[in-house]
């Protein structure tokens, strides 16, 4: 468990406070959320979508040589946190990028969406119910994204769409699964900062709404509403707004739970150019 | 008073011949070198590490004017975060791993290059960086990220000795510039991130043989010890990555420590930590502990406190006093007595909410914030190593600052593995699929935004701990800080933006977008009578001085 017999004893009374709410939060995030194995990140919660992901993942990479429970390799136990050279997620995010130079285990290429799939699947294999869940359909979930769900007219996808919303062609190897349904159910609290609309007002009265792209001191640079890159120096404005609220509705209770899982299936197949 | 003219003579002669002089660069030297405005002898400008330059031909009226005179380029992608030393003419830097280069201060041109082959047991936690050299007589002194202190000729790069401080495979490595006392190099280690077992360490110029060695982690026995319980104190960490100060009179130099280890996980470390997040004044011929402050007790949000101490005499409370200005990690500015260590006066200089205040003795009153949600400053801190400044003609304290900045720490346990991360948990930004501000990103599209913080330079009266003025950023400020005698505050930050502040305003006098992040602290020093000022920004150094009359 979390506390250990050291930690019972100590004298200070600021860290066993912070324990027992870290405690109380972690056994109350657990009813939904799936809490590792035995790993340094004990504490850490993840998420069903990317143990999920991971579990595809790792049948279709891992399992060939560590089988399917993980077991298969002498003195190694990945559900069971018995890893050789790793034993935080950090670690064990570094075994799968570098490998391990004179054993058979290769250096991967994975994209961070699937390596943080991959470590939420094998901190949670030995109570992982292959059964559960539901990974969606992804041409069920592309024919959703480009007609029922209407997220073409915003969004752009290899080459077609609109550029008004950022361009998902590379959305499923940056983004992980549990991001992506999160974001669809809550986009004013996912969208990410940069990705704000802003509102600029020249001296002379022109008014310019855009997707900004990068901003400094003196200076900003967006996309505007017919698509020009545009930079502007914040001195020569009358006004300067940044929206805190994201043009994309929120899809809670607006999607059956078949619909998200394919939709998010299909978003993860994007990769960009390979 | 013989002494006195002798040494005006040294410098009217510096300035009429720089190059033909070629004088080595004796202790007396270091010791003195506010009087050689010309130069640039030690990391923070002189032993009193105020990086303040006493020249004045740049000033407010013409630094409008100024313009590029040469750039160099390093030969690497790394973070570049040296200060280049400036004696009589020559110019001598570091590009990462390990190289130190000679060249013209005037135009440019390289001499030599010196190339260190870094083993590949190094693993320094956070960008293979170099922060410079040091310099007595003619010899430069250069501590590598796998941890040893190398010994180079100032005039054909050449190494004359080498000498390993620490086990690298362990996670030891040296990133700071030596401080050079007397007839002594003195290093500090880097590896908070390992559970290594911080120290600082003398070693004799001429031989390279080792001085004196004091564990910034006390061992069973020493005085600090009891503030360890079992073996916690073995991998303690309280690492030293940037150079102290000196002040001759008192015999006395001064270092800041970092975080104590594992990073954020306190209730695996109960008790003080000593000497975690201290400053120590110690004895630079005996390396006896003469006093410590500690500013973060049992810290669970890595404040390290290796921030460049800067040395101040000024009135304090109507009499002349020795002081030591802190604008730390952990979003406190602090004033300490730095014959005693007697803590003066302290304030918040950012938003913080990990403590209440500082009780009379400058500890903090902690209040820690519930799980999941964010502690103000983040983990960068309200500021971090970056140099700030003082100028004696203001009399105030610059600093880089990260406005409303926070992260969510989680703490974990984790067991000890040499050479591997000893981190206990986690750190996030407080918005979901941010980019995590470790403060590692240094590309120029500002992903991270106002929502997660912005930077400042800052101007505070050391007096008060109140701001004189502000000026905002909108990207996060990891810049050192030059001001000058002519009251100009030169200063860069992540944007990219070399910029030059009215010292005493704050207002914007002069800017240029150099087009990559400034980490490292400017300079200022002269040639053949004209003023330069130098920053590295991106992977080039930029030197820039006023557009010649005709």
């Amino acid at each position: 468990m979390l506390v250990s017999g050291k930690l019972l004893n100590q004298y200070r009374p600021k860290a066993p406070l912070k324990l027992r709410i870290t405690s109380a939060v972690v056994l109350l995030v657990s009813l939904t959320w799936a809490i590792g194995g035995r790993s340094q990140d004990r504490a850490v919660a993840y998420a069903p979508a990317d143990i999920r992901y991971g579990a595809q993942i790792y049948a279709a990479q891992c399992a060939a040589c560590h089988g399917a429970n993980g077991t298969q390799i002498g003195g190694v136990d990945l559900g069971g946190g018995q890893l050789r050279r790793a034993s935080s997620d950090q670690d064990l995010r570094g075994v799968l990028a570098n490998g391990i130079p004179g054993t058979a285990m290769p250096p991967f290429r994975f994209d961070p969406s699937e390596v943080t799939a991959i470590v939420a699947y094998i901190r949670n294999m030995r109570n992982f119910d292959t059964h559960a869940g539901n990974m969606g359909d992804a041409n069920r979930g592309r024919a959703w994204f480009e007609g029922a769900g209407g997220c073409i007219n915003c969004h752009r996808v290899n080459g077609k769409g609109p550029r008004i919303a950022p361009d998902l062609s590379e959305i499923g190897a940056l983004r992980s699964a549990d991001f992506l349904q999160r974001t669809l159910l809550d986009p004013n609290g996912m969208m990410l900062p940069m990705n704000r609309s802003v509102r600029a007002v020249t001296k002379d009265g022109k008014v310019i709404n855009g997707r900004r792209l990068n901003e400094d001191t003196y200076s900003v640079q967006l996309i505007d509403e017919q698509e020009h890159l545009v930079s502007l120096d914040k001195a020569a404005l009358r006004k300067y707004t940044v929206l805190t609220t994201s043009t994309m509705p929120s899809y809670k209770d607006k999607m059956s739970d078949q619909e998200t899982a394919d939709l998010i299936a299909y978003l993860l197949t994007l990769k960009g150019l390979r | 008073m013989m002494l006195k003219i002798y040494r005006l003579s040294l410098v009217c002669l510096a300035f009429l011949f720089p190059a033909a002089l070629g004088a080595q660069v004796t202790s007396e030297r270091l010791l003195h070198a506010a009087d050689e405005p010309q130069n640039w002898l030690t990391y923070s400008g002189t032993y009193m590490s105020q990086r303040y330059s006493p020249l004045k031909q740049i000033d407010a009226a013409n630094v409008k004017n100024l313009e590029l005179k040469w750039a160099f380029q390093a030969q690497s992608l790394q973070k570049f975060e040296t200060t280049p030393l400036v004696v009589d003419g020559i110019m001598y830097l570091t590009q990462s791993p390990n190289d130190v280069i000679a060249l013209d201060a005037k135009t440019g041109r390289v001499f030599w290059v010196y190339h260190y082959a870094v083993s590949p047991d190094s693993r320094p936690c956070c960008g293979i960086v170099n922060r410079g050299v040091a310099i007595l007589g003619d010899t430069l002194f250069m501590a590598t990220v796998d941890a040893h202190l190398v010994a180079i000729d100032a005039k054909n790069g050449h190494a004359i000795w080498n000498n390993k401080l620490a086990d690298a495979a362990a996670g030891y490595a040296a990133t700071l510039a030596p401080l050079v006392v007397k007839d002594k190099v003195i290093v500090g280690v880097a590896g908070g991130e390992y559970g290594i077992r911080g120290f600082i360490a003398a070693y004799e110029a001429h031989s390279g043989k080792e001085a004196w060695r004091f564990n910034t982690v006390p061992p069973p026995g020493e005085p600090g010890h009891d503030t360890w319980k079992g073996d916690d104190w073995k991998h303690g960490s309280a690492a030293v990555w940037l150079t102290g100060s000196y002040d001759p009179d008192l015999n006395l130099t001064y270092w800041g420590t970092g975080n104590p280890g594992p990073d954020w996980n306190p209730g695996q470390r109960p008790g003080d930590n000593l000497y975690s997040d201290c400053v120590l004044a110690i004895d630079p011929d005996t390396g006896k502990l003469k006093w410590y402050f500690q500013f973060t007790p049992n810290d669970p949000y890595d404040y390290d406190s290796v921030q460049i101490p800067v040395l101040a005499d000024m009135d304090w409370n109507g009499s002349n006093r020795k002081l030591m200005l802190w604008g730390n990690r952990n979003g406190f500015f602090y004033v300490l007595d730095r014959t005693t260590g007697k803590f003066l006066n302290g304030a918040p200089f950012v938003k913080v909410n990990w403590a209440s205040g500082l009780d009379a003795h400058g500890r903090p009153i902690p209040t820690p914030q519930p799980a999941g949600k964010p502690t103000f400053p983040g983990i960068q801190g309200g500021t971090n190593w970056y140099s700030p400044s003082f100028s004696p003609r203001t009399g105030l304290f610059y600093l880089s600052t990260w406005e409303n900045y926070s992260t969510v720490f989680t703490g974990v346990d984790v067991d000890y593995r040499e050479g591997l991360r000893y981190t206990g948990g986690a750190n996030a930004a407080p918005i979901p699929g941010a980019d995590n501000p470790v403060g590692q990103r240094s590309g120029p599209v500002n992903t991270y935004t106002e929502a997660l913080g912005r930077g400042a330079v800052v101007a505070l009266d050391p007096h008060t701990g109140k701001r004189k003025w502000t000026f905002d950023m909108h990207d996060v400020n990891v810049s050192g800080i030059l001001t000058t005698a002519s009251d100009l505050l030169f200063s860069g930050g992540r944007e990219g933006y070399f910029q030059a502040l009215d010292a005493r305003t704050g207002s914007l006098l002069w800017k240029v977008n150099l087009g990559g992040e400034i980490i490292a602290g400017p300079i200022s020093y002269q040639v053949d009578g004209k003023q330069y000022v130098s920053v590295a920004s991106g992977n080039g150094l930029f030197v820039f001085a006023p557009r010649d009359a005709n």
